[in-house]
């Protein structure tokens, strides 16, 4: 079987697992779990295999799948793996069988149909960052929606229905905008080039009019905004992670968020480099505004869920702040932070389903001093929040760590050309690493430390299945916090290249800031000793 | 050379693994074993280390280990510089590490958490001494926010106390609040030097001494001033700097033995040791230098005051330790790095002794910290007396104690030192020796002199601890004892530091006073000629008369000066103004953000608000679908004949 063959295979098989479903008897919940998570678990096997093959040394796709599709629309079916997207579909396929794993227990009703969705929904994301066609990327984001849609609405808390009219009001407007954004650009770049093409390569090599691109841009930006999301498209998250069980917010968190963040690395910026140039401050500002506030408003929250949920709005911004840097530590700490929000976020939610399991509420005062009652569930909480935080050794310091050097890399350098904002930009959102401690200490602290006391006697410690998979999370914070050499080296290609393409445009005078954006020194230089 | 030098902070690492996650398998007795046998095995390597180093005069070894990542050209990697410096600071570490340890095998003999307080004292030790070895930035970062993490949870060890729980979170804030700080100044030193090595970027300071950063519409400082200023405000809130120094008294919730190490001997150390690594870059900036100076002045003799009205034998410790802190800060701000470092590892020895003396009587006295509830201790304690004494006559820098060399030395330098501030200074350090003798005796003589004033049940059962108590005291009592005269000559005025500490011949204080070195008595008997020696008897003595003497006037004084009292018993404010402005502003502002910006503008203007515009809409839509008949046909005919016209037209 050839390497593209177990991509598409890897893509495939939780439809399959879907299909498979309505073949298992109703009464036999545990097999329809089981069989979900062997899915699951193949799937990620076969992701990791592929990562494993993945060279790091070749630029542009590997494994690549094309077939034409609507030849006369120039629509073919395109997929394969590059530096851009090889780490979000580990992080997909890793998190899928926790996520099976983790709602062993807690959905009871319509069992079938919640792993139906769950597959479909691991199906349409993967699909998301896999596709390297426009229209199939567009088809993919949408159908995205539904499971998710019917996740918070039929398995979700209380005020599920106006948390899924809220989040589908949001996403659908923003979904408008990119279809239209997608018509007019492949109309755009077939009256460029006489070419008609959906594909991605395609049309990073025309080069649209600045006006256009600015209109393009601001109806993408605005869609990836709202996934983000950034402040101020961001009132839908808070709800929709509330609401949602717990699944659907370890999916909500560990990787729908980042396709927003991925659609600004891969076609908002890269895209439309002139545009791009013209909003950077814009976008920046609202980075920092989205760490500061996320930040402000996690501070102040009563409800566990709502906590981590601005939370990931604070941890969100870091990665946008990477990417408008452009700068090559910046945006690959900012693939990192991707990648290590989906693991704290994720984790940190699976936790507190957990507790939510045992007790039925998740209000922060009606829990203290979990440390004595619940020790190993308080230690993983505790090494997550920590991770959260961004202490060294864990992957959420790779990121944040490297997104603020890039950041600064990035704004001293136009310092010296005379525009003071990034500086100070940059400079405040270091402040967001000293909100960041407040509130999660605070809720660590409120939540494990103090007198013991809990809602529900008597509450038992996690089970082995529970263990399992937060120790799977584990692992992976600390792989990447201590050794992330090799995921970075992974996307160091794809990194250059959104630099080249940002560096590319119609703007006279070239790019304003080259794709080497550090002063230059001698070859050889290095941050360390040269070996 | 590199697996010796590997093995002194992995070994410790090793120890709190295993005491740490086997907590059950290796049981009580296991955790201790494992975790003294990795410090002790971090103690002699040192030690062969040292000797290796700073007595043989090896060249610095200087190598990476272990590369992190790597992007770009830039590489971000775990590597070792020992110099006399690091030799110097990994002796100090494990060795008092080591008394800890031994220690806390009587003082936290039955507490439950017993196996996790050995594989936390552990995992500190281990990353301070990464701290301390470390050869870039990346790592000195590790580290510093490793031991912030170590102590986090030793601070709030005993977790149920809410008390606890309340410091360990300031702890944590503060030091993130320098990190702050801290954090601008790595990424400034990234970006101008393109490296974080520390080789690399001190051998490029010198040439980008020029360069010059507006910091504020017409304010221009220098790169290096810039820096120099950013790494010291996170220096500042690990060494408890004012105005970042609150979170050290309230750290004191944690067991004593951690105070000792982390919050006396070793943590609180780690922001003057980074300012003498970072000399050369501190050396071209008189500016970052002056600001240095004034900081720990202000800490050392304000800081003291506030010791003179504590009445928790810890909180009495902590107090004095800020004060030393502030002394070895301003040591560096005076360029005299060496006697910065040489009173950090005296202070090291004789502060960590006091602690352990005061956990002793803390134990025996059943739990009582208050001062004014003790006396009389001598006859029962006598092992703890005499260390005590030790300790208390070290850190008031009686001639000849260890205290006493570095302490001499910081002032000398500081006197003749023209920078900026030194005056003020000089001043406030030479006041601070009275304030020190002031507070030590007191706390010394109400505790172990006088009248007894415990209950008689805690007076029957007054007795000294068991020798894993008593060994570890007399094992840093010597040093504290010997330390400054053994070391005065070499580290001072010798070649000890080579270039591991550099300073521009202009601002060397040392070496011009050196020049009068003529040894040990030498220096001894020029102690007794100059006025801070006594000030230090007027200190005792005055303690004395207060305290034993006449016991009727404290309260008599108490009553004439209640407002200054009273302003240093809240110790200035800071306490009330960070809770209050800070905290208190933070949450109001998040609180006001939440419920007018996410609630009310968000959500109840745009989004619901654009969700009832689309009902109305729909409403409105709704209206013509009337299901009547003949409505739709006269819309279609209407429609029909309005086409018609425009395409006629057309």
């Amino acid at each position: 079987m050839s390497d593209a063959t177990v991509l598409n295979l890897v893509l495939y098989l939780p439809v399959l697992g879907a299909l498979a479903l309505p073949a298992i008897p109703v009464r036999r919940e545990d097999l329809t779990r089981a069989l979900a998570l062997a899915v699951m678990g193949l799937q990620f096997l076969l992701t990791a295999y592929l990562y494993a093959r993945f060279d790091p040394a070749v630029a542009g796709l590997q494994f690549e799948t094309r077939l034409p599709w609507i030849p006369s629309w120039g629509v073919s079916y395109q997929i394969g793996l590059d530096g851009f997207n090889v780490l979000l579909v580990l992080l997909t396929a890793f998190l899928g069988p926790l996520v099976v794993a983790g709602a062993f227990t807690a959905i009871r009703k319509d069992v079938k149909l919640f792993h139906a969705m769950v597959l479909l929904l691991q199906f349409t994301m993967l699909g998301t960052f896999l596709a390297q066609d426009l229209f199939l990327f567009y088809l993919f984001w949408e159908a995205m929606l539904i499971p998710m849609f019917l996740i918070i609405g039929v398995w979700g808390g209380e005020r599920r229905v106006y948390a899924t009219v809220k989040f589908v009001l949001y996403t659908a407007f923003g979904s408008i905008l990119m279809l239209g954004a997608v018509i007019y650009l492949a109309y755009a770049a077939h009256a460029g080039s006489g070419v008609s093409s959906f594909a991605f390569a395609d049309l990073y090599r025309t080069t649209l009019p600045v006006p256009a691109q600015t209109v393009l841009l601001a109806a993408f930006a605005l869609s990836f905004a709202i996934k983000v999301p950034m402040v101020p498209f961001h009132t839908w998250l808070p709800d929709a992670h509330v609401e949602a069980p717990t699944a659907g917010s370890v999916i909500l968190a560990g990787v729908l968020l980042k396709m927003g963040t991925y659609g600004f690395l891969k076609l908002g910026f890269p895209l439309f480099p002139d545009a791009t140039r013209l909003f950077t401050p814009a976008i920046m500002t609202l980075s920092v505004v989205s760490i500061l506030y996320g930040a402000g408003l996690a501070l102040v929250q009563t409800d566990i869920k709502r906590v981590i949920a601005y939370s990931s709005i604070s941890h969100l911004g870091y990665v946008m702040l990477g990417l408008v840097s452009a700068d090559l530590l910046g945006i690959q700490g900012a693939i990192l932070q991707m990648v290590s929000h989906g693991l704290t976020a994720g984790g940190l939610f699976l936790l507190v389903g957990m507790i939510y399991e045992r007790c039925h509420t998740r209000e922060l005062a009606a829990y203290g001093g979990l440390a004595r009652i619940l020790p190993v569930y308080s230690v993983f909480f505790m090494i997550l929040t920590l991770a959260a935080i961004g202490l060294p050794t864990t992957s959420g310091f790779t990121g944040e760590f490297l997104v603020l050097l890039g950041a600064f890399s990035a704004a001293w350098q136009q310092y010296e050309l005379g525009a003071v904002q990034p500086l100070a930009l940059s400079g405040a959102a270091v402040l967001g690493v000293v909100l960041g401690a407040l509130y999660m200490l605070r809720l660590a602290g409120r939540l494990l430390f103090g007198e013991a006391r809990v809602p529900h006697q008597p509450v038992v410690d996690l089970a082995l299945r529970e263990k399992l998979v937060l120790g799977a999370i584990v692992a992976g914070v600390f792989a990447l916090g201590l050794y992330p050499q090799e995921p970075l080296r992974k996307s160091e290609l794809a990194a250059r290249q959104y630099q080249e393409l940002l560096a590319r445009g119609v703007g006279a005078g070239g790019p304003a800031r080259a794709p080497e954006a550090r002063p230059p020194r001698p070859a050889g230089q290095t941050a360390g000793k040269t070996p | 050379m590199l697996s010796l030098y590997l093995a002194i902070p992995l070994a410790p690492l090793v120890g709190s693994i295993v005491s740490g996650l086997f907590r059950r398998a290796v049981g009580r007795a296991g955790a201790h074993w494992v975790t003294i046998v990795g410090v002790a095995l971090a103690t002699v390597l040192s030690g062969v280390v040292f000797w290796h180093t700073v007595v043989l005069g090896a060249a610095p070894f200087n190598a990476s280990v272990y590369t992190w990542a790597l992007s770009g050209g830039l590489r971000f990697e775990v590597g070792f510089l020992v110099d006399s410096l690091s030799a110097s600071m990994i002796l100090v570490v494990s060795f008092v590490s080591l008394m800890v340890h031994i220690y806390t095998i009587g003082y936290m003999r039955e507490d439950p958490g017993y196996q996790r307080f050995f594989s936390y004292i552990s995992l500190f030790t281990f990353a301070m001494l990464m701290l301390v070895m470390s050869n870039n930035f990346l790592q000195l970062f590790f580290g510093w926010e490793a031991v912030g993490l170590a102590s986090y949870l030793l601070i709030g060890f005993w977790y149920e106390r809410e008390t606890a729980i309340a410091a360990n979170l300031k702890a944590f804030l503060v030091n993130r609040a320098g990190d702050f700080g801290f954090l601008l100044g790595i990424a400034a030193v990234l970006a101008h030097f393109g490296s974080l090595d520390y080789g690399e970027v001190f051998a490029a300071a010198p040439g980008l001494k020029d360069v010059t950063v507006q910091v504020l519409p017409g304010v221009e400082w220098s790169l290096m001033t810039l820096v120099g200023i950013l790494l010291f405000v996170g220096a500042m809130g690990k060494s408890a700097q004012v105005p970042l120094h609150v979170w050290l008294p309230d750290s004191m919730e944690g067991p004593t033995p951690i105070s000792a190490l982390i919050h006396a001997a070793t943590m609180v150390t780690a922001g003057i040791f980074m300012v003498a690594r970072m000399s050369p870059i501190y050396e071209l900036s008189d500016t970052a230098l002056s600001f240095v100076l004034v900081i720990g002045a202000v800490t050392a003799f304000f800081m003291g005051l506030v010791g003179l009205v504590q009445n928790d034998i810890k909180r009495v410790v902590a107090y004095s330790t800020l004060s030393q802190l502030g002394y070895m800060t301003v040591a560096l701000g005076a360029s005299a790095y060496a006697a910065g470092v040489f009173h950090l590892v005296t202070h090291a020895f004789f502060k960590a002794l006091l602690f352990l003396a005061a956990g002793s009587v803390i134990i025996a006295m059943h739990h009582e910290q208050d001062i004014r509830r003790m006396g009389g201790i001598r006859r029962h304690m006598p092992v703890t007396y005499w260390t005590s004494l030790v300790g208390s006559l070290a850190l008031i820098g009686f001639p000849g104690f260890s205290g006493f060399f570095s302490k001499d030395a910081i002032l000398e330098a500081v006197h003749h030192s023209q920078r900026p501030g030194a005056g003020f200074a000089y001043l406030a350090l030479v006041a601070g020796v009275y304030v020190t003798a002031l507070y030590t005796f007191r706390m010394f003589f109400l505790v172990f002199h006088g009248r007894p004033r415990m209950d008689p049940h805690t007076l029957e059962h007054l007795h000294e601890g068991p020798a894993v108590i008593t060994v570890p005291l007399i094992g840093l009592a010597i040093p504290s004892m010997l330390a400054g005269a053994v070391l005065v000559g070499p580290m001072l005025f010798g070649d000890y530091f080579r270039d591991a500490i550099r300073v521009l011949p202009a601002n060397d204080v040392l070496a011009e006073w050196g020049g009068h070195y003529s040894g040990v008595l030498g220096f001894v008997a020029h102690g007794l000629s100059a006025p801070p020696v006594w000030l230090a008897m007027a200190g005792v003595v005055t303690a004395w008369y207060l305290y034993l003497a006449r016991p009727d006037l404290p309260e008599r004084l108490h009553g004439a000066l209640r407002p200054l009292h009273s302003l240093l018993e809240k110790g200035y404010g800071f306490d009330a103004f960070y809770r209050r402005v800070l905290a208190g502003g933070a949450r109001a502002l998040g609180g006001v953000l939440w419920r007018l910006g996410d609630q009310r503008v968000i959500d109840g203007w745009l989004v619901n608000g654009s969700a009832r515009t689309a009902g109305l809409l729909s409403g409105l839509v709704r209206r013509i679908q009337t299901g009547y008949l003949y409505q739709y046909a006269f819309a279609m005919i209407a429609g029909l004949v309005a086409l018609l016209g425009w395409f006629v037209r057309g």
